[in-house]
């Protein structure tokens, strides 16, 4: 029937989470010095998960992520609004923080779309929520 | 609570695996291995000094290699050294848990021998001299002793008196029934090289895998790995150049059935287990390629990378090849793949780990090795790694695997500085590839097939 359909394609998604926007680069060959990074994200569908928060994890994660790229992924998403500028110190007991942070890091996620490095314009497709990294042989 | 002596009882399965497991294990809880006596790595009883008793409950949330921890009160190698070695054991350490309030009791367990029920109970009584002071309670003791017999290692010699004897107070088991619960035979999603569950446990215990970590699989597969990972805490990442793998797609890899089901995929395989919440991406990529940005750190990389055996070894390729090996996947994705050979597959893995690990961060992956040309020259190097241990598995007469534990030690500087170094060592195991050969050569597939035969 067709709701079951409906109901595999739901469930087959993975979905692709700003954490991890936050830690791929493109990789394309002649980028200059640090250049590919941040990847644009143009998401054509947008999920929002619930993900069991962890606030250990949550503050491990704040000094591996760039904050500036965070904040613009979120933001261009329509998920900034709640992080601030940069993380306050003694962020590691702010639970208030540490949550909002969470359900940017790990429950906003891009299930179809586009990561588009910043510098070649090389697009890197994201379906059913898995970004493909690999290059097409010209651009190896 | 204060440490001392503990028997711990191992099960007599991948011994060469166990003595790596609990080292790294007591190293996770903040120990170290030692003990007084000579081990000998084949027995199921091993003695070991272990700073507290926390520690011990520590190490046994952990193993899939040992069964159970006691406190050694006494042991012996006759029922007389044993009774003299109780009866020099601190009275005061005793009586805690011998008080008339409390309930016990005691079980025999024997190594190579099956005792009768009135031999065990002859040996139970025998221990009267002990100041039990609490009731036997068979049900629901609070303290549980045990007599534990070794009869050697040898089934057709069976000695009539144990070699060696223990007794102590039980203090925990450890994981063996994660075997079970984890078992790839009732996993939803699973390819042709699922690793089984064991196996992955005491990969994840080499690899020092705790709660909260970040652990990275670069030849993801099915995210066999990953599940263990999780299992003890740790958010998992996982790529694989195979979009079809990632995407749970294709032909399945069961027996009875044809092409793979609709929730086929890491993450649904993670759920099964209650695990879903550590699920952080799987992602389309080639393992040679960077895609992770500078400055990212990996708390552990785990990996199972493709012999070229059971599944096809590649990376994206060349101008040359692509018309030799272009691929269509069911949603339209070119990509182009080549052979990746086998040297590159781990000085690129190694090269990874010693960029992307975390100071003491650690890197396990099997390395398939053709047994008569075997030397430790062709363990792969790199100077921001330290070799921890190197465990076998036999695949074969002719041909085996290796698990390699790896830590980084070293912070990688920029890689040109290393790349002469990398060079001359990466020159040893350029063989590799010959493994392949080999493999396939009709002898060893000869070997191979009989040997299989011969299980079934």
């Amino acid at each position: 029937s067709p709701g079951f359909r409906r109901e595999r394609s739901r469930r087959r998604c993975g979905r692709m989470k700003l954490l991890t926007h936050n830690l791929l680069t493109s990789h394309v060959r002649g980028l200059r010095p640090g250049g590919g990074y941040p990847l644009g994200i143009q998401a054509t569908e947008v999920k929002l998960s619930p993900v069991d928060f962890n606030a250990q994890f949550v503050a491990r994660m704040v000094p591996k992520v760039q904050w500036a790229a965070l904040l613009q992924a979120a933001q261009s998403l329509g998920h900034g609004s709640d992080l601030p500028p940069e993380p306050a110190p003694g962020y590691e007991s702010d639970e208030d923080f540490l949550r909002r942070l969470h359900h940017v890091l790990l429950e906003v996620e891009v299930v179809e779309g586009i990561l588009r490095c910043p510098d070649s314009g090389h697009e890197f497709p994201i379906t059913k929520g898995i970004p493909n990294m690999l290059l097409a042989e010209e651009e190896t | 609570m204060a440490g001392g002596r503990y028997l711990l009882l191992l099960a007599q399965e991948h011994l060469d695996f166990r003595l790596a497991e609990i080292k790294s294990l007591l190293s996770l809880c903040g120990g170290r291995f030692s003990n007084q006596q000579e081990i000998h790595v084949n027995s199921p009883f091993w003695i070991l000094d272990i700073s507290s008793e926390e520690m011990t409950r520590e190490l046994m949330k952990r193993t899939v290699c040992a069964k159970s921890i006691f406190e050694l009160w006494g042991h012996g190698k006759s029922a007389e050294e044993l009774y003299t070695s109780l009866k020099n054991y601190p009275v005061e350490r005793m009586l805690p848990y011998l008080q008339s309030d409390s309930t016990y009791k005691i079980g025999i367990h024997t190594f190579n021998k099956t005792l009768t029920q009135v031999e065990k109970i002859r040996k139970i009584d025998a221990l009267e001299f002990l100041p039990f002071g609490g009731k036997v309670n068979l049900k629901k003791p609070e303290h549980v002793f045990w007599i534990l017999e070794d009869y050697g290692m040898d089934p057709n010699n069976i000695p009539e008196d144990p070699l060696h004897l223990y007794f102590g107070r039980w203090i925990a088991d450890g994981q063996r029934e994660l075997i079970e619960s984890y078992s790839v035979k009732r996993r939803h999603f699973i390819g042709n090289t699922s690793m089984d569950a064991c196996l992955s446990f005491i990969m994840a215990n080499h690899a020092r895998v705790k709660a909260n970590d970040v652990v990275f699989d670069p030849f993801v597969g099915t995210g066999g790995l990953l599940i263990s990972a999780a299992h003890f805490g740790a958010y998992v990442y996982g790529t694989d150049i195979d979009y079809n793998t990632i995407h749970g797609l294709g032909k399945a890899s069961r027996k009875n059935q044809k092409w793979r089901g609709p929730d086929e995929n890491i993450r649904a395989n993670l759920r099964q287990y209650g695990l879903e919440k550590y699920y952080l991406d799987a992602l389309v990529s080639d393992a040679s390629t960077p895609i992770w940005r500078k400055g990212m750190l990996f708390d552990a990389v785990i990996t199972d990378p493709p012999y070229g055996i059971r599944e096809a070894t590649r990376r994206t390729g060349s101008q040359k090849e692509i018309s030799k090996s272009t691929e269509k996947s069911t949603e339209n994705h070119v990509f182009v793949s080549s052979n990746y050979h086998l040297s590159d597959i781990f000085f690129d893995l190694l090269k990874f780990s010693a960029e992307y690990l975390v100071m003491g961060g650690r890197l396990v992956y099997w390395l398939p090795i053709y047994r008569p040309e075997y030397t430790e020259e062709i363990i792969p190097q790199h100077p921001c790694l330290k070799l921890i241990s190197n465990c076998e598995q036999m695949l074969s007469s002719h041909t085996s695997r290796r698990l390699l534990t790896m830590e980084k030690v070293k912070e990688f500087k920029d890689q040109d500085q290393y790349s002469h170094l990398l060079d001359s060592q990466y020159m040893p195991y350029k063989g590799h590839n010959s493994f392949r050969d080999k493999y396939f050569s009709g002898v060893t597939k000869r070997i191979a097939k009989e040997e299989d035969d011969n299980q079934k």
